[in-house]
């Protein structure tokens, strides 16, 4: 089978061009027999067995439907130009095969899980095409902005090389910023015995700063006994989770939670991000084998919703504008969460319009999934990938999209501009920092 | 011929079927064992409420958006399942040999039964050249497929109505229905067996470990 041509096949990026002239076909084919064989056993066979080929999965895909419904974008497509190639050649295949392989893989999929919703066996594509992933990375063929990532997690355990003393500079300028508003905020660091740890991704110290002065206000005025480490674990986001590298994956894991462990938290509160969830409670453990993870924790959602419902929370005044709400699939169809989340912008704002197709169904962001880490060269491909999006929330007639998630966040932005559709993303965290009854307030 | 086709093939189709069945299982189920992330997160009840909403004709999303295609797919699988089960010509060919018998379908009910398989069959086969991802995803192993499933139920309906030879129609149509038994474990037709498994495992992924819902 030979690869059709499409515009995204002509995409320069060195991570995938420069990697392949260093393949040699026998390292190709040690590479795909360890993967199929030695890594992955039921699952696979059952899954390629079933497939019945009838292309009902298809419509489940935003690249499918964004794309005029170009058949090579359906889900099972993605993986007939992949996964069934290199099982039925059984890795005899050359550098450019797997260049198109790791087009398909990273930046054609966003591994969100929706297409397995539409599959009446249940087959999970996402886990097929993140064996392609896991192939292309061990062949060291993968988009370059990705793989910078997985190397600041191998080297910093955070995604976006933020040292530690930039680490404990942001948090302490957040909480005189926080303070300016509250007083007595505090962000308190190494305490060990807290009640709860609070963990956050890269980008927040990195270029959203005040989403750490909003959580040490919201903190504050529910009394909460938190902390955070000075040291590195305090980010899971794990960008090597969607790269392949899961030997980094499962380091940065076991770190957060040996941080976690070391401070002698009851639990962790995870903000809002979905794949860092995702890693620290599904993939991660599993990878190091522990069945469940070590500590409780939970997402910034089911905070949120625990004391917007227990009162430990007041709202004061009510969001004025119009809102629609992004699922993020790490937490709505990866936790159930949709209900909460929908509870929680209920309670915080006037004028609420559901999107449709909603809750496990919601359309993927994509930018999830490493998609949107694949950086530049990769975006107008994402942005053609995602026209469904745009439709489902124009149609809403929102001003605001609220997000709980640092992927869906940027990804939906890009939406918004590509698409010309004039609206907004927040994170829940900053309208419930304007809409709250604050501590000093209440205690004048 | 008749006689090795009526005896002993039929012997042969049932070996190889349950024989290929229980192989295929047992298999999966020890490979599974080697998947650390399996058998840890199944869930009897999760998986079973999978089970139900894609057994239920429209029980899941994805059959709502595409109402002729469900309705064509559930009467294809129930049709090819039930029909062969039920006919009073093989019911009774059990009753001569063992002494057994049991509720047999009206001769008209499923004659049109037979009808709406081959109907099907062809509609999926169209289909498979008109939709542009099923095209694009289909291998001759899957016109073959149509084919052997097809066969024992063409056949069925030639010697029904007697049209041509009815010695050697009959002959093709018991060697058609024993390569369709035979081929059930070893090819796609598997997703018989594999389905409840593949889908419990998603049900227990999605509602036991994730508190989610997968239709």
């Amino acid at each position: 089978m030979k690869f059709k041509k499409t515009p995204e096949s002509l995409v320069k990026d060195p991570g995938l061009d420069e990697t392949i002239k260093n393949l040699t076909p026998e390292r190709i084919v040690q590479v795909v027999n360890r993967v199929l064989t030695k890594e992955n056993s039921a699952r696979l066979q059952a899954y390629l067995d079933t497939c019945v080929h009838c292309g009902l999965c298809a419509d489940a895909c935003h690249t499918y439907v964004s794309r005029d419904k170009d058949p090579l974008f359906a889900p099972v497509s993605k993986v007939r130009q992949t996964l069934w190639e290199l099982v039925r050649r059984k890795g005899n295949v050359d550098g450019e095969f797997i260049r198109n392989a790791a087009r398909i893989a990273f930046t054609e999929c966003g591994v969100c899980r929706r297409c397995s919703m539409y599959c009446p066996f249940g087959i999970d594509m996402a886990y097929l095409l993140l064996i392609v992933r896991r192939i292309c990375s061990l062949l060291g063929v993968v988009p370059v902005y990705l793989q910078d990532t997985t190397n600041s997690h191998s080297v910093t355990s955070n995604q976006m090389w933020v040292q530690q003393d930039e680490w404990i500079d942001t948090l302490q300028w957040q909480e005189e910023e926080a303070q300016a508003e509250l007083s007595t905020v505090r962000i308190p660091l190494e305490k060990e015995g807290a009640d709860v740890m609070y963990s956050v991704i890269a980008p927040e110290p990195k270029i959203l700063a005040q989403l750490l002065g909003n959580m040490a206000i919201i903190f504050k005025a529910a009394g909460e006994d938190w902390t955070m480490p000075a040291t590195d674990g305090w980010d899971n986001s794990n960008m090597a989770m969607y790269s392949g590298d899961f030997e980094i994956m499962g380091r940065v894991e076991r770190l957060h939670w040996e941080t976690a462990a070391r401070l002698k938290v009851k639990k962790i509160i995870m903000g809002e991000c979905g794949h860092a969830f995702r890693g620290a409670v599904y993939d991660g453990p599993r990878w190091l084998s522990w069945q469940y993870p070590p500590i409780p924790m939970i997402h910034a959602i089911e905070y949120y919703y625990d004391l917007i419902s227990s009162g430990r929370i007041k709202i004061k005044q009510k969001y004025q504008e119009h809102v629609t709400i992004q699922d993020p699939c790490n937490t709505v169809r990866g936790r159930g969460l949709g209900d909460k989340l929908r509870y929680i912008v209920d309670a915080l704002c006037e004028k609420f319009t559901d999107v449709d197709p909603k809750q496990e169904h919601n359309y993927c962001c994509a930018a999830g999934g490493g998609v949107i880490n694949c950086g530049p060269p990769w975006k107008r491909s994402r942005m053609l990938s995602n026209r469904v999006k745009a439709e489902q929330l124009g149609k809403t007639g929102a001003d605001v999209i609220i997000t709980p998630c640092h992927n869906c966040h940027s990804g939906i932005e890009d939406i918004i501009g590509f698409y010309n559709l004039g609206m907004h993303v927040k994170f829940i965290n900053e309208i419930l920092v304007e809409c709250m009854e604050k501590p000093e307030e209440s205690e004048g | 011929m008749y006689e090795f086709s009526r005896g002993p093939l039929v012997w042969i189709a049932f070996i190889v079927l349950i024989g290929g069945t229980i192989y295929r299982v047992a298999k999966i189920y020890r490979d599974s064992k080697k998947e650390r992330v399996v058998h840890p997160y199944m869930s009897l009840s999760h998986g079973m409420r999978s089970i139900a909403h894609w057994l239920v004709p429209f029980g899941a999303r994805n059959m709502r958006m595409r109402p002729v295609f469900t309705v064509m797919s559930f009467l294809f699988h129930i049709c090819l399942l039930l029909t062969p089960i039920f006919l009073l010509g093989h019911v009774m060919l059990f009753e001569q040999s063992w002494g057994i018998s049991w509720w047999t379908l009206p001769d008209g009910l499923a004659n049109v039964m037979t009808i709406l398989v081959v109907v099907a069959v062809t509609v999926f086969a169209l289909r498979r050249l008109a939709h542009p991802v099923v095209r694009f995803v289909t291998k001759t192993s899957d016109w073959v497929l149509l084919v052997i499933v097809a066969a024992p139920f063409v056949t069925g309906l030639l010697a029904y109505y007697q049209v041509f030879d009815y010695r050697t129609v009959m002959i093709l149509h018991m060697w058609s229905g024993a390569l369709w038994l035979m081929v059930i474990p070893f090819t796609r037709i598997v997703h018989m067996i594999f389905f409840p498994l593949t889908r419990a495992y998603m049900g227990s992924e999605f509602g036991h470990v994730r508190s989610a819902r997968d239709w």
